[in-house]
């Protein structure tokens, strides 16, 4: 339960909070430890004011209001600056323990996480799928329960199910921070996409944002949609019709457009987002040859030059390179695919930080 | 209200009699001896030496007949068993229903039959139909010996729970069951199509990252089936009937003259998609909860006569195995003790059909569709009755149920209407 002292707490504007990371005592005089007291370089664009972020779980984009959103990504974007720092580590979350529980295989998800929570100055444990009590048949809950026996603040969770974290959120009482449902929600992909492009393009109201290939499968497609289109930008869906599902052109606030033409799609884009073609879909029919896929659907040169000069190529990772992006796509200029990477960890830093809620007061460094 | 269990001789009076035979329901009295009904009477009171069960306040129908329950006996005892099935069933105002063939071993031998039989006499709580399974395991490749399982009591052949995806295993099934006049009950699914669905395809699976079943996996199989009871002239049943597409798919094999019939559940009828909102588990059944315009025609079927009666597919399954992630979950919830309650209320209160109608999809429709006995209140019959109030308000509790699994979503609904209890050859069963 949070306090109002705490509600004010979230009501800090991000140079307020940055002031904190940097070690600022109250009088204002340096720390002495060796936190430059640089304010993070200004990039949003947006309003000053961050609205309070009151929830105890980032379960998904759908159902935050955008204003949530902004707060996150301008938390971020001040959180950004810690990782340049020859020191990298605030104490924000010192005393808090983490679980990493990750059900799936995932190599940068999980370091995002790791190093975000490590930079907090958390207390982590990590927990997989192979060499754990998940191969021995024990159930979701009961594994999640014995973590919640030890007592930790925060679970971490990658689940092949979708609605996995709705799940456990019945009956867990620590905070659970969603790092993809099955074909559900990747919220932290969505956060560190929009923040990328906010990055490049300014404010995403009105902006073009087209997603290129497994729609039907893809939970980092669900969390653009809904974290693009409640900012106000306008989302394409592109990809083979074998893998656009259902209704999705009702997905999102006011929808999404379906262009199967790759040029077309991209024709006014202002970013494009190429999703992993993952090799099963191949074997369940869904497209004939990755040959094939790459003639349709891969992004070229040639077909990047149907997109206006300063449309930024994104990709989730990792890249099938040859198959849904060319290399030199890849490699270009246009690409900001390891601006991503670097984003990741600061709004994942910006998401355990604001699910943790009023941990300022624990955080302040001696 | 009194105890009636040891009462082998009485009167029920004043009940407002909901005979499926009448145009509406009329106040009236009916005696009960020796497990049959001996007089009905169309007076308020009666002058007799007998006891008398004042049931002024009660709807007083037949006692309902269910064409399609799971008991899970043998194989699944941690589900259901005959007793606890039966109990839910008379609890839920059923005294007839028929259980299905996917039990482990398959209902596919008489030995499997007579089991069941036997033991559903010995609870004595509800009377219990079989349904055979159509083919050998219900593998969908050879077919059974229909011959023994109807010497042994089966009413109706079913691989419910899959469907025969073999065409001509299903048409020499039907052949075959024709030879020795059983109905077939079919489970109509297009296995491929809908591989690995967890509920239907359409705007909320997309929403959800659920894997969705087209309604199309559903008609296709509905379409093959019409088709092959119109080659061979046998009774098909369609069991569970949920999508918009399957319902015209019925009402023209049945315009062609086929012998085709169809049932749908409480939970297509009242149910739908969106509120799978939350991942509840207890909502994954199969097939799946349609979407509004799915309802909608199931309803505008029940009117027209499309679909012929109303079935549970009561589908037990342990609270172990359902209390995990959706995509985990077994396909399935439990229906005999809220099937009135929650058609009541959303089909009567509020106004879709009248009570009577729904008295008749609970009760001579079903037991006509497999020619079973039951489902009337005539003289001479067995006293197999259910005591209904149709204006009492409660709100269903996870207290309240008696079968062994609790996969319902309804725990916690209100609802407007209540079983009583019912009385099974005379001998009356509480529900409250």
């Amino acid at each position: 339960m949070r306090t109002e002292g705490e509600e004010d707490e979230k009501g800090l504007r991000k140079e307020e909070i940055a002031a904190r990371f940097s070690g600022k005592r109250g009088g204002g005089t340096s720390s002495g430890v060796p936190f430059p007291q640089t304010r993070p370089a200004q990039v949003s664009g947006r309003g000053k004011h961050t609205v309070p972020f009151n929830r105890k779980h980032l379960l998904g984009l759908e159902d935050l209001a955008a204003e949530e959103i902004t707060t996150i990504l301008d938390t971020a974007d001040t959180f950004k600056e810690i990782s340049e720092r020859p020191i990298k580590k605030v104490p924000a979350l010192r005393g808090k323990t983490i679980a990493n529980v990750f059900y799936e295989n995932s190599t940068r998800t999980r370091i995002s996480f790791e190093l975000a929570e490590k930079r907090l100055s958390a207390d982590t444990v990590s927990f997989s799928k192979t060499g754990s009590s998940v191969s021995k048949g024990e159930t979701l809950r009961d594994t999640v329960e014995n973590i919640r026996a030890m007592k930790v603040d925060m679970v971490v969770m990658r689940h092949g199910s979708s609605g996995a974290h709705r799940f456990l959120a019945n009956f867990l009482d620590a905070s659970i921070v969603n790092a993809g449902d099955g074909q559900h929600e990747h919220p932290t992909q969505g956060l560190l996409d929009m923040m990328t492009m906010r990055q490049h393009l300014g404010a995403l109201d009105g902006k073009n944002v087209t997603i290129i290939g497994d729609i039907m499968h893809s939970r980092v497609a669900r969390s653009n949609i809904w974290g693009l289109t409640k900012v106000g930008a306008k989302v394409t869906v592109c990809g083979p019709s074998t893998m656009m599902p259902a209704e999705i052109e009702r997905l999102g606030e006011g929808g999404v457009t379906i262009e199967y033409d790759i040029r077309k799609a991209i024709a006014g884009a202002d970013a494009i987002n190429i999703l992993r073609i993952q090799l099963e879909r191949q074997k369940a029919r869904l497209f004939p040859s990755m040959r094939e896929y790459f003639e349709v659907f891969g992004v070229t040169p040639e077909v990047l030059a149907s997109a206006p000069e300063h449309c930024i190529v994104m990709h989730p990772g990792p890249m099938n390179r040859g198959v849904e992006i060319a290399q030199e796509i890849a490699d270009g200029d246009r690409a900001v695919i390891l601006e991503q990477v670097t984003n990741g960890v600061a709004v994942r830093m910006a998401v355990l930080f604001l699910v943790a809620g009023g941990s300022f007061d624990s955080g302040t460094p001696e | 209200m009194i105890d009636w269990k040891d009462k082998r001789e009485f009167w029920i009076a004043g009940a407002k009699i909901a005979d499926p035979e009448a145009e509406r329901l009329r106040v009236g009295s009916v005696c009960v001896q020796k497990g049959r009904i001996t007089e009905i009477v169309w007076q308020k009171s009666v002058e007799t030496d007998l006891p008398v069960l004042d049931a002024e306040r009660f709807v007083l129908a037949p006692g309902f007949v269910d064409l399609h329950a799971h008991l899970r006996e043998p194989g699944y005892e941690e589900r259901e068993t005959i007793e606890t099935g039966s109990a839910a069933a008379a609890a839920g105002g059923y005294t007839s229903i028929v259980c299905m063939a996917n039990t482990n071993p398959a209902i596919d031998d008489p030995s499997v039959v007579e089991y069941i039989s036997c033991r559903a006499q010995q609870i004595g709580r509800c009377r219990v139909y079989v349904a055979g399974a159509l083919t050998k395991g219900r593998l969908g490749e050879i077919i059974n010996e229909y011959f023994h399982l109807k010497r042994a009591g089966v009413v109706a052949l079913s691989d419910d729970g899959a469907y025969v995806t073999n065409s001509q295993v299903m048409r020499s099934a039907l052949e075959y069951a024709n030879l020795h006049a059983l109905p077939v009950i079919s489970h109509c699914e297009d296995a491929f199509l809908s591989s690995a669905s967890q509920m239907n395809e359409g705007y909320t699976s997309t929403r959800l990252g659920l894997k969705g079943a087209p309604a199309a996996a559903e008609e296709i199989a509905v379409s093959r089936d019409c088709m092959l009871a119109q080659l061979t002239g046998a009774r098909l049943h369609v069991a569970h009937v949920s999508t918009a597409g399957a319902v015209e798919l019925v009402r023209k094999a049945k315009k062609k003259g086929a012998r085709i019939t169809a049932e749908a559940t409480p939970h297509h009828l009242t149910l739908d998609d969106r509120l799978l909102d939350g991942y509840d588990t207890n909502l994954k059944v199969n097939p799946p909860l349609r979407g509004v315009k799915d309802v909608e025609a199931l309803r505008a079927g029940l009117l027209d006569g499309t679909i012929d009666c109303i079935a549970t597919d009561h589908a037990p399954h342990s609270e172990i195995d359902k209390d995990v992630e959706f995509d985990e979950a077994p396909a399935g919830m439990i229906g005999l003790e809220t099937a009135f309650a929650q058609l009541h209320t959303e089909l009567v209160a509020k106004g879709v059909i009248d009570l009577l109608d729904l008295v008749k999809l609970m009760t001579v429709k079903p037991a006509a569709t497999l020619a079973l006995p039951g489902g009337r209140i005539a003289r001479e019959g067995p006293a197999d009755l259910v005591l209904l109030d149709p204006a009492e308000e409660w709100t269903f509790e996870k207290r309240f149920i008696r079968s062994r699994s609790k996969n319902t979503p309804l725990v916690g609904a209100r609802f407007t209407g209540r079983v009583q209890g019912v009385f099974l050859e005379g001998k009356w069963q509480s529900a409250v």
